[in-house]
């Protein structure tokens, strides 16, 4: 395979090629994926109080 | 000056003016320590990608490993497939997400910091960051020497004064100006810059294989010609012995002047360190050796190329090699050395190493290392899969050109392979490209270096543990001094340390990372039930078994012996044991044990509070 003599090396080869186009359909598959990351609980709580805060006035 | 060099220095000057805008710029945009320390946690993905790549490849991984193939023939391809499978996908993909949100959580700022916070342990991030302070200027070292030795070469300077001050003198400047970019920019001049050099490195790269397989006919008969080199190398000697027989009315077979050649070069490493007269000496005092020489070399003189790479061969083949396209033989030195300390030391190193572990907690969110890994897989592929493929098929171009081996052509030092088959079969234009890939290469792997060093002395050894905690807005000038420090420490190695260790220093740091670091590390990040007695026990296991074995077990001849000799006054402190198993790599032996270690301490000792563990693993997944 490849014109590589031992069977190993020629494996090596192939594995090289298809590791980097696993990276290339990973990145591809994923590349919007991630991205909405939950805020942390602090955040969160701060947000709420926040809200709280800027609630208009009901008598 | 020649035309050459004349690009040369204009494309250096306009490169390295470049790299003192990005660490300026980069120190206007530092303000606080996580800008220092993670680069803001801000980075940009392609950035952080080729900061990884960049920062992973050194000149080490180019020219060192690269020349190691001509030797060791594409078997070393493996490694190229552990680079890229475990060093950026499972890197990214298994162990970054999970680093990313954990080292937010705890807010982490170092390697030693993250595992430290993590296990709550100040020892373990001492402990941790003194490996890293003792052990990475040793790594830190070779790259840096590997480096001063290209600038020596490529800017002439051992015309104008001796090569041990040129040497001194190249290593010095070359530090100052990674140094001040370092110093000003903290990670954000370390990144960017970084991006820049890998950016040069890929085209590098790619032109080289390009012009490569182009040079040699194409991908499979470039293949096919390495295949047939041995036989044909073989065929050419046995001309050489029949001509000589025919001069001299002699009956000499191959085997018996291959034997001979064995033991001629045998006798020269022998006569190598000692002086003109001492040589003369020995000779006079042993007329059968002497003979020897001399038969050898009247035999040799029918085609000195041909036999000189027989000889080469030979000496390959008596441990084990069998050939550029096939592996060594099973359980031979070769193949110990080969598999154990190249492929899985430095392979499965990565995972644990500080410099590259921090680069998972500078980005924002899971998407950017989702954006981060087609680049990262393509550029390791552009990197080692390109220098073992050329190192390998560089022996079929000396071959085709001039009837000799690369390692014959390049004067039997490996280092020499790659740049004087640049120089012998590229064109002109392209030696300037190439010089400036390897030069961008090494400065992107040593100022992560020396970031690491610097914030293991400044922020973890002396800031947290020995201050014991933060003082406001004092980190990034304790880091800068410690930065300082460690430069002055691997200065001073690369002085002492002997020339041809760049492989040998890399995958003892490797190897040594992933037996004391990595079972701690794998386990935090996935289990709750590893306990702090559990990660500083494995920690320890790694890292005195590591030392043991380097120290005391492995042989005296191997790399790792010659580049530890040195530090040691013993005059053979290794030959305590015998047999093959010598030649396997410290990994091989210490990670295992510290993996018992890890898991059996932590089944018999209290659990981590359930708080910590909750903080620790708040939105991992």
């Amino acid at each position: 395979m490849f014109g590589i003599e031992g069977t190993s090396v020629a494996l090596a080869y192939g594995l090289c090629l298809a590791s980097a186009a696993l990276c290339l359909i990973y990145g591809a598959v994923n590349f919007n994926r991630g991205g909405d990351e939950a805020p942390k609980r602090e955040e969160v709580a701060w947000r709420q109080s926040e809200k709280e805060v800027e609630k208009p006035f009901e008598p | 000056m020649s035309e050459q060099d004349a690009t040369l220095i204009i494309i250096t000057v306009i490169y390295l003016l470049a790299c003192a805008w990005i660490g300026f710029y980069a120190y206007t945009k530092t303000k606080t320590t996580a800008d220092y320390l993670v680069a803001g946690r801000r980075a940009h993905p392609v950035v952080m990608a080729l900061s990884y790549g960049a920062t992973f490849i050194s000149t080490s991984a180019i020219v060192g490993f690269g020349g190691a193939a001509a030797n060791f023939g594409m078997g070393l391809l493996w490694l190229t497939f552990f680079n890229i499978f475990v060093g950026i996908f499972v890197a990214f993909v298994f162990f970054g997400k999970r680093t990313r949100r954990m080292g937010h959580n705890l807010d982490a700022h170092t390697f030693p910091e993250f595992l430290g916070r993590r296990y709550q342990s100040k020892f373990i991030q001492f402990f941790s960051a003194l490996v890293i302070f003792l052990f990475m200027p040793v790594y830190a070292s070779a790259v840096l020497r590997g480096a001063g030795t290209f600038i020596v070469k490529t800017f002439h300077m051992d015309q104008a004064m001796t090569l041990a001050t040129a040497l001194q003198m190249a290593m010095l400047i070359y530090t100052v100006l990674v140094a001040l970019y370092v110093i000003a920019g903290g990670l954000k001049g370390v990144m960017w810059t970084d991006a820049l050099q890998g950016g040069i490195m890929l085209a590098g790269m790619v032109i080289l294989i390009l012009y490569s397989y182009g040079r040699l006919g194409g991908v499979v008969a470039g293949h096919e010609a390495l295949s047939r080199l041995p036989a044909d190398l073989e065929a050419n000697a046995a001309q050489a012995v029949e001509n000589y027989n025919q001069k001299t009315g002699e009956q000499l077979t191959l085997a018996s002047v291959t034997d001979m050649g064995l033991a001629a070069a045998a006798l020269r490493d022998k006569l190598k360190p000692m002086s003109e007269e001492a040589r003369k000496k020995y000779l006079a005092e042993n007329p059968k050796e002497d003979q020897l020489l001399q038969k050898f070399g009247a035999i040799a003189a029918t085609d000195p190329k041909g036999v000189a790479s027989m000889a080469v061969v030979a000496r390959l083949q008596r441990g084990g090699w069998r050939g550029w396209t096939d592996m060594p033989a099973f359980n031979t030195p070769f193949w110990c050395f080969m598999v154990t300390t190249v492929i899985l030391g430095v392979g499965i190193g990565v995972l644990a190493q500080p410099q590259l572990v921090v680069r998972f907690m500078t980005v924002k969110s899971n998407r950017e290392l989702n954006r981060a890994v087609p680049t990262g897989g393509i550029f390791i592929l552009m990197m080692t899969g390109v220098a073992f493929v050329v190192g390998a098929l560089s022996n079929v171009y000396f071959f085709q050109h001039g009837g000799e081996i690369a390692m014959v052509r390049a004067g039997g030092d490996s280092d020499l392979v790659i740049p004087t088959f640049i120089t012998s079969a590229l064109p002109s234009w392209f030696v300037a490209l190439f010089a400036l890939t390897l030069l961008s290469a090494a400065m992107s792997t040593q100022s992560s270096q020396f970031h690491t060093i610097g914030t293991a002395l400044g922020r973890d050894i002396y800031e947290q543990t020995i201050l014991g905690g933060e003082r406001r807005g004092t980190t990034v000038l304790i880091t800068r001094f410690g930065i300082v420090l460690g430069i002055a420490v691997t200065l001073g190695l690369a002085v002492k340390l002997p020339g041809s260790i760049i492989p040998a220093a890399t995958a003892l740091f490797f190897g040594l990372c992933a037996s004391s670091f990595l079972p701690m590390y794998f386990g935090g990040l996935y289990f709750r039930w590893i306990t702090k007695a559990g990660a500083i026990a494995g920690m320890c296991v790694g890292f005195f078994v590591s030392m043991f074995w380097l120290f005391c077990v492995q042989m005296v001849n191997a790399r790792f012996a010659a580049l530890l000799l040195p530090f040691l006054n013993h005059p053979n402190p290794s030959l305590i044991l015998q047999g093959t198993w010598r030649f396997l790599d410290a990994l091989v032996i210490a990670f295992p044990l510290a993996v018992v270690a890890t898991v059996v301490v932590s089944l018999i000792t209290r659990k981590m509070p359930e708080d910590h563990l909750h903080k620790c693993f708040h939105g991992v997944r």
